[in-house]
């Protein structure tokens, strides 16, 4: 097919296999993590804001595949030898928690502020103002651009190649080193990562206008 | 185990030893970065207006590739470019086809920042351009576009700042820039922690300072904000 | 009319003044937005020189038969004629008819990234072609009339609400046009501020400007206008001089007046 055999374009799809597993690490890891710095960058607490903020600026401030081999070789020098998997994992997880941290506090602090007066009118403990008034409403603001950022781990997971995760990306650079058919390799390799990112896109995209509409 | 990593004893001296090296690399990612920007604005900047304006065969030609090239990954489109250009039998160094990539992603990106800059302008200001007998490209460059990237530009900011890290994977393409003078180093030394530590140090420093530049930039571009002191 | 782009135009402006062809004129002008038609039919001329103020309740068709002069709206049936032009064959071009025509909104819809000198002199520049030194020299006059000549070089912004309607006015002025078009231009100012601006129109309209004006400020269009429209359901209902005013004819400028004053 293409000019493909059969078993190379399905070692293609085995990595596009593990570009999922990673992204959904990367998901799974950047939402534990993700929610308390959105609540420390929302907090009414000096210190929580500044710590948390510093955490957002250097994740932000330093390119993904840095942060990927930062924790890949930080992994080794304690001796452990993990594989790549872990590595690409935590590096996705640290680089998810402080972009959803941002976005998921402008959700939080989109919620109008009258929505945090009536709570306390109504005799609600800070927690309980919290859980029952403010995030109902900040999660319905946070699907779109979470959504949204999904896409971006998604893409994002290819940095992972330059610790040598085997994924999407990876599989693509071996089965052209060997057919030297970039053209055709890579065109593959895209339509796979768009075939998984544009329907999220378009989402995104749908849950934002439902949103605005309401 | 734990007590490894305890004893492991850092090692810096890497440092001095490829002093020019990292020179060398910082240099062609700033290199890389600031030679992106205007094209990449550029190629943006036209997409917004030919999706916004153009004919329906432009529109659907710009949404195919602002569409495409978001939802790719930007290293499949470097490795596309890079080796398809090698197969085709033309010699592009790493240099020029990193930046051909990141003008032709950032570019994608810019697009619908900046339609997004053009819609939010009011009505009115349209109607008004019209009805001073601007021609409708008059109206683009004199009254839409400047306004529309006055609004935007905090997002242009954070879009070129991504850019930049971005191009630590153009080692991927043996382009040696500041990543791949890391990996050439480590793989010298076998001090990857420190180097990549060093690394990540270097770009915070790096995207600070882009963003201060291009504030700086805005300083400059936008006499009305410098007049009032509004700040962007 | 004073000083005109050439000496070429002057001469035009000035046969303009002289002959009595009127600058405007509706022959049964219709135009529906959808199912809804909003001019049904309306005849109106404006003869070079002459202020004609345009009243009626919101909705009687009144905005729409001053956008329609300059082409902001097609009409869908009759004859429109603007400057020499015909407007209902749809063959005009309307950069060439807005060269002439000039227009002021309600919402000002100054450029606020420019200066008040650039927002005056951009269209002169563009469409013109005058040079840097020819444009500050325009700036200058034109500000002059408005009052506005210390703030060229202030950003719109900088300035209030019946400032920057001025300079609004002092931006259709610099092109020079044979008649200007006033959109409800009060309406949008605080009652004290709307004072500053009639007087820059009324003082246009004894230096002889061509001027049609929507306006809610009957004591101003009485005062102002050579010729008073009301229009009620998208038809001129009643018009005439300023003191029509006084002795409406119908029910319904009978009330309007009584409302308004």
């Amino acid at each position: 097919m293409f000019g493909l055999t059969i078993e190379q374009i399905a070692f293609i799809f085995r990595g596009a296999g593990w570009t999922i597993v990673l992204s959904l690490l990367g998901f799974v890891g950047g939402t534990i993590l993700g929610l308390p710095v959105a609540l420390a960058r929302a907090s009414r607490r000096r210190s929580l804001r500044t710590g948390s903020g510093l955490f957002v600026q250097l994740v932000q401030g330093i390119p993904l595949p840095v942060i990927m081999f930062v924790v890949y070789f930080g992994i080794s020098i304690g001796g452990y030898d993990v594989p790549a998997l872990v590595a690409a994992g935590i590096a996705m997880t640290l680089y998810s928690s402080a972009y959803l941290g941002e976005i998921w506090r402008g959700c939080i602090q989109a919620v109008p502020k009258t929505q945090w007066e009536a709570g306390e009118c109504l005799a609600l403990t800070n927690t309980q103002r919290f859980v029952f008034v403010i995030l109902p409403q900040a999660l319905r603001i946070a699907v779109p651009p979470t959504v949204g950022f999904l896409v971006q781990i998604v893409k994002n997971t290819s940095y992972a190649v330059v610790i040598g995760f085997f994924d999407l990306t990876y599989s693509a650079k071996v089965i052209n080193n060997s057919t030297f058919m970039p053209f055709t390799v890579f065109t593959l390799a895209a339509l796979i990562y768009f075939a998984i990112c544009f329907p999220m896109s378009v989402l995104a995209r749908r849950f934002e206008r439902r949103l605005s509409r309401s | 185990m734990r007590g490894c990593a305890l004893s492991y004893e850092f090692d810096f001296s890497f440092l001095n030893d490829y002093l020019p090296e990292l020179w060398h690399g910082i240099w062609l990612t700033l290199g890389m970065t600031v030679v992106s920007i205007v094209p990449g604005f550029a190629l943006g900047t036209g997409c917004a207006v030919g999706r916004l304006y153009g004919p329906p065969w432009v529109q659907r030609l710009v949404t195919i590739y602002v569409e495409g090239i978001r939802n790719t990954p930007l290293i499949i489109q470097v490795f596309w470019l890079f080796f398809g250009l090698a197969v085709l039998q033309v010699r592009v160094g790493p240099f020029p086809a990193a930046v051909i990539a990141l003008v032709i992603n950032v570019g994608a990106y810019t697009a619908e920042i900046m339609r997004a800059g053009l819609q939010s302008i009011p009505k009115g200001q349209l109607e008004a351009a019209a009805c001073l007998a601007l021609k409708p490209s008059q109206s683009l460059w004199s009254v839409q576009i400047p306004q529309a990237v006055e609004r935007v530009y905090p997002a242009l900011v954070s879009q070129f700042v991504l850019m930049m890290l971005a191009t630590s994977i153009m080692s991927q393409i043996s382009a040696e820039e500041l990543t791949g003078v890391a990996y050439m180093i480590q793989s010298f030394t076998f001090r990857g922690f420190e180097v990549y530590l060093v690394i990540a140090g270097i770009y915070l420093v790096m995207s600070c300072l882009l963003r201060l530049t291009l504030l700086g930039v805005a300083q400059v571009s936008f006499p009305r904000r410098r007049r009032l002191g509004t700040p962007l | 009319m004073n000083i005109a782009a050439s000496p070429q135009r002057a001469t035009e402006i000035q046969n303009m003044t002289r002959s009595d062809t009127p600058l405007v004129r509706f022959q049964g002008v219709r135009k529906s937005f959808g199912e809804l038609e909003v001019l049904k039919g309306i005849d109106l001329e404006v003869k070079s020189g002459e202020v004609v103020a345009l009243i009626g309740r919101s909705g009687s068709g009144k905005s729409t038969a001053l956008r329609c002069v300059n082409g902001l709206e097609r009409i869908n049936a009759g004859e429109l004629t603007v400057c020499g032009r015909t407007l209902h064959d749809g063959k005009v071009d309307l950069r060439d008819l807005r060269q002439d025509v000039g227009i002021v909104f309600q919402s000002y819809n100054l450029f606020p990234h420019l200066t008040v000198e650039q927002n005056v002199t951009l269209a002169p520049r563009k469409v013109h072609r005058i040079g840097a030194k020819e444009a500050r020299e325009l700036s200058d006059q034109v500000l002059a009339q408005v009052g506005l000549s210390d703030k060229a070089k202030n950003y719109p912004e900088q300035l209030s609400g019946g400032q920057q309607q001025r300079v609004a006015i002092a931006r259709s002025l610099a092109m020079r046009p044979k008649l200007i078009l006033f959109d409800e231009v009060t309406s949008a100012l605080d009652p004290e501020l709307t004072g500053e601006v009639l007087r820059v129109i009324a003082k246009l309209a004894a230096e002889g400007m061509t001027m049609m004006l929507v306006t809610h400020e009957m004591a101003f269009a009485r005062s102002v206008a050579d010729q008073i429209v009301f229009m009620h359901q998208g038809r001129i209902w009643e018009s005439g001089k300023g003191d029509m005013l006084e002795d409406p004819q119908t029910p319904e400028l009978r009330q309007f007046v009584g409302n308004g004053l």
